[in-house]
């Protein structure tokens, strides 16, 4: 094994390294010349905001995504002009993504070791081995975990330990984690950051790639990064501060206008009062005023969405009120949500916002299909006038309305998603993580819309886990931690770094 | 009732207004061609006047058919619901003087088996929407339920007897026109209208293709889904009523075979297996292509299991030729762009 220590000088010759590495999907670039580089052992952050490249560029060191023409990657001595999955698995390349790809079913020493029993020709199971393979690996993470209980018994923190210990069978020379933190308690992230050290004194290399860095940078020696597909910089760890950080994975100063104005006179739409559903939020009370943008922010598993959801009528409040325009309201679905003004752009646009397959028009129309109807039937023409209009309106890039709306770019799905909404002439508007899958470019696009809406009077509710996203575009920014509101911000009268702070505590 | 949306790119870009029905109107000129050469006898009018009295029965079951595949999922009762509301005619009929049974007895039996039908999709449609277990396992318990029910009913023999006047319904003409295949037209255009221009028919495409996302979008799926399988059975049961007609007697397994014919011409009529694309009319000229078929066949003296053979073929045929299409399309694109 390689002898590098955190924070020693690098050892010369890199352990990865990537150079002129550009990726073009569909005539976008998603990485433009983009390079790269990591030293056995070292403990390397790769940062840069949503779209900025992050993925694609593990998508290319792990095989999935072949580079266009020039690029060169060698690893662990080896030159490839491009990788394949098998080889970057036999190579010791590691990935444990976000969402940690386990088996819920299966017990922990089946997730650990199943390696060994896929591929390659028929054979017994040999759960003794299986067995002991886990139990080693989880021996050297300094854990024990029963072995036999099957993995939905155990804390998420628990199960990313449990993908941790997979990615070590075989030689990992490498592991990337993305995201690693984002649904861990304090004490779970410092358990983690005490592996990742074992690991390093081991020789392995581990890449944190994430845009929320303040935890992870004290044992980290040098960060990379990146910004709408290209590379800003390689820095060292020890230089960086959050402010820092966020201004170069924004490329914006400070001083930059916040959007903020005050509401205080305007007549409140929605008023939660109290509202509380055990497990997922307690004791949630807020005020959305007319044309007012609310900020809601918090780390993964806050119950953001799980609120936003009730407010549409999808989930039932255990406890408390929700009052629309000064009535109070019970909804039996989100139909009633809707009928009564409120809608809601789901963060998962790919599987719950659109329906991918289907078409533009028909995405477009589904929940506003009585303005196109006449006689009980649907008329062709006021549908394609209707959208049309929002096309318009709203900028959307489209070649015809009978195209699938999976065609599209994420800016222009978003926007068609937006005007799904809006056909529905809401009073509130819930947007929830409305940039995610959207290029950087684009997304300025997205928010001048929010703010036009705004300023024609529409009430808004914004969602999102990008700090600067609420901060430049939101009136007010609630914080929301375990459940609760933890916090309120007018971005007036704090700096992003304050907020950034104050909610990654 | 929709898989896991895990493929994103997309499955299938929706086609022009008439790209669907590109396929089986080949497919229909081409078995044209190929039988007129092979034999004088098959562009007669004796062929056209079988294939329009043949054509009704398994067109009525696969238009049942078609919405639950729309949706994603299956409808494996359909030959026993036809043979349930068949039986219930039969009963009300024998209640009221069997071969004396008058018009209005027979009007209460056509009645109470829509009602029946109806009801069999219903439960159906209930308990998939709201139990969640798949279509094919609650239509398939719907199937051996009825099919246990109507043998018991029945003692497994046929029932018949019945009045002179319902005879038309199943061999009479109207201005040169079998009277099944103008009832089958009728809910073809039926199903046409509800699939293109209502907003159920609408919601069915959307459910079909993601449903947790139609849910999202404040489509009742639960709603739709229980329509879908009513009407459905309804479809059944004009079904089985044509099918007494026809055969002037009910018998339980009366056209069983058809059940897996009708998903057959569902699919040669270019509607996704796995629900949210399909259209009725592409779908009835597949029905046309698969009953000249057979027809053609048995001119030529072939027997019909052969026929069936030929039908399982074109079944194969048809994949084949669509994925070398998909195949070419994806090249051109490929030059397009470069």
């Amino acid at each position: 094994m390689a002898t590098a220590q955190p924070g020693a000088a690098p050892a010369p010759r890199p352990l990865l390294s990537l150079s002129d590495v550009s990726v073009t999907f569909g005539g976008v670039k998603a990485l433009k010349g983009v390079s790269f580089e990591v030293m056995p052992g070292e403990v390397h952050c790769l940062a840069g905001e949503n779209g900025s490249g992050k993925s694609t560029l593990i998508k290319v060191i792990t095989g999935v995504y072949r580079p266009d023409g020039e690029a060169r990657i060698s690893f662990d001595g080896e030159v490839y002009d491009h990788m394949t999955p098998v080889a970057a698995q036999a190579a010791g390349i590691r990935v444990i993504w976000q969402d940690l790809a386990l088996f819920p079913e299966m017990s922990v020493a089946e997730n650990i070791a199943f390696q060994e029993v896929v591929g390659g020709r028929p054979r017994r199971v040999d759960h003794g081995a299986m067995r002991e393979t886990a139990r080693k690996v989880l021996a050297r993470l300094g854990t024990s975990l029963d072995l036999d209980l099957p993995l939905r018994d155990y804390s998420i923190a628990r199960r990313q330990i449990v993908a941790i210990a997979r990615a070590l069978v075989g030689e990992a020379k490498i592991i990337f984690m993305d995201e690693p933190t984002a649904s861990l308690t304090q004490a779970e992230t410092n358990h983690l950051l005490d592996i990742v050290r074992t690991l390093s004194r081991e020789g392995i290399a581990v890449v944190f790639v994430s845009h929320r860095l303040a935890e992870v940078i004290e044992i980290s020696d040098r960060m990379t990064v990146l910004r709408d597909g290209r590379l800003v910089g390689v820095y060292p760890a020890k230089e960086m501060t959050p402010s820092r950080i966020t201004e170069l994975m924004t490329g914006r100063t400070f001083d930059a206008n916040v959007r903020a104005r005050s509401h205080g006179a305007a007549p409140a739409v929605l008023a939660v009062e109290g509202l509380t559903r055990p497990g997922e939020f307690e004791d949630v009370s807020l005020v959305v005023r007319r044309g007012e943008t609310l900020g809601i922010t918090g780390l993964l598993g806050a119950g953001r969405t799980e609120l936003a959801l009730t407010l549409f009528g999808m989930r039932r409040p255990h406890a408390g009120t929700i009052r629309l325009d000064g009535k109070p309201v019970r909804f039996r679905s989100n139909r009633d949500a809707i009928r009564a003004g409120i809608a809601y752009l789901s963060e998962d646009r790919l599987s719950l916002g659109l329906i991918q397959p289907q078409s533009i028009a028909d995405n477009l129309v589904i929940a506003s299909l009585g303005k196109v109807m006449t006689g009980g039937l649907i008329s062709r023409r006021r549908k394609e006038g209707l959208v049309a209009r929002w096309v318009g309106e709203l900028g959307i890039k489209i070649g015809r309305q009978e195209d699938a709306v999976s065609t599209l770019s994420g800016g222009n799905q978003q926007r068609v998603a937006i005007a799904k909404w809006l056909a529905t002439d809401p009073r509130l508007l819930i947007l929830d993580a409305p940039t995610v899958g959207v290029d950087v470019g684009a997304r300025a696009g997205i928010f001048d819309i929010v703010a036009r809406l705004a300023a024609e009077g529409l009430a808004i509710i914004l969602i999102s886990d990008e700090l600067p996203e609420v901060y430049y575009n939101a009136d007010r920014v609630l914080h929301m931690a375990r459940g609760r509101i933890v916090g309120e911000y007018d971005p007036r009268s704090v700096t992003l770094p304050e907020l950034e702070a104050a909610v990654y505590a | 009732m929709t898989s896991p949306f895990m493929v994103l790119p997309l499955k299938r870009p929706p086609q022009g207004l008439s790209a669907d029905l590109a396929g089986p109107l080949a497919a229909f000129v081409m078995v044209m061609l190929v039988f007129s050469l092979a034999t004088p006898r098959f562009l007669s009018s004796a062929t056209f006047g079988s294939v329009a009295f043949q054509l009704p029965e398994l067109g009525l079951l696969t238009l049942a058919m078609l919405l639950p595949i729309l949706t994603g999922g299956l409808n494996l009762a359909i030959t026993f619901t036809a043979n349930i509301a068949g039986l219930t005619v039969a009963w009300v009929l024998h209640q009221n003087g069997g071969v004396n049974a008058g018009p209005e007895a027979f009007a209460l039996g056509v009645v109470l088996a829509l009602a029946a039908g109806a009801a069999s999709g219903l439960v159906m449609g209930l308990v998939i929407a709201f139990s969640r277990a798949h279509p094919i396992l609650v239509s398939l318990a719907m199937m051996i339920f009825l099919r246990g029910l109507g043998e018991f009913l029945t003692r497994g023999g046929d029932i018949s007897g019945f009045p002179a006047f319902i005879r038309p319904l199943g061999h009479g003409m109207v201005l040169g026109v079998p009277v099944p295949l103008i009832v089958f037209l009728a809910c073809a255009g039926l199903w046409h209208l509800m699939l293109s221009r209502t907003r159920l028919g609408f919601n069915i495409y959307m459910i079909g293709s993601n449903s947790a996302a139609a849910r999202y979008s404040g489509v009742d799926t639960r709603k739709v889904i229980v329509l879908v399988y009513t009407l459905s059975g309804l479809m059944c049961a004009i079904a089985g009523i044509i099918m007494m007609a026809r055969f002037n007697s009910v018998r339980v397994g009366h056209g069983e075979a058809y059940l897996l014919i009708t998903v057959l011409a569902c699919f040669l009529g270019g509607v996704d297996p796995f629900g949210g694309f399909g259209r009725a009319v592409p779908v009835v000229v597949a029905l046309v292509v698969l009953q000249l078929l057979s027809s053609g066949l048995n001119l030529l003296g072939a027997s019909q299991h052969l026929a069936t053979a030929v039908w399982g073929m074109l079944l194969v045929a048809v994949m084949v030729l669509r994925w070398l299409a998909g195949q070419v399309a994806a090249a051109l694109e490929r030059r397009r762009r470069r």
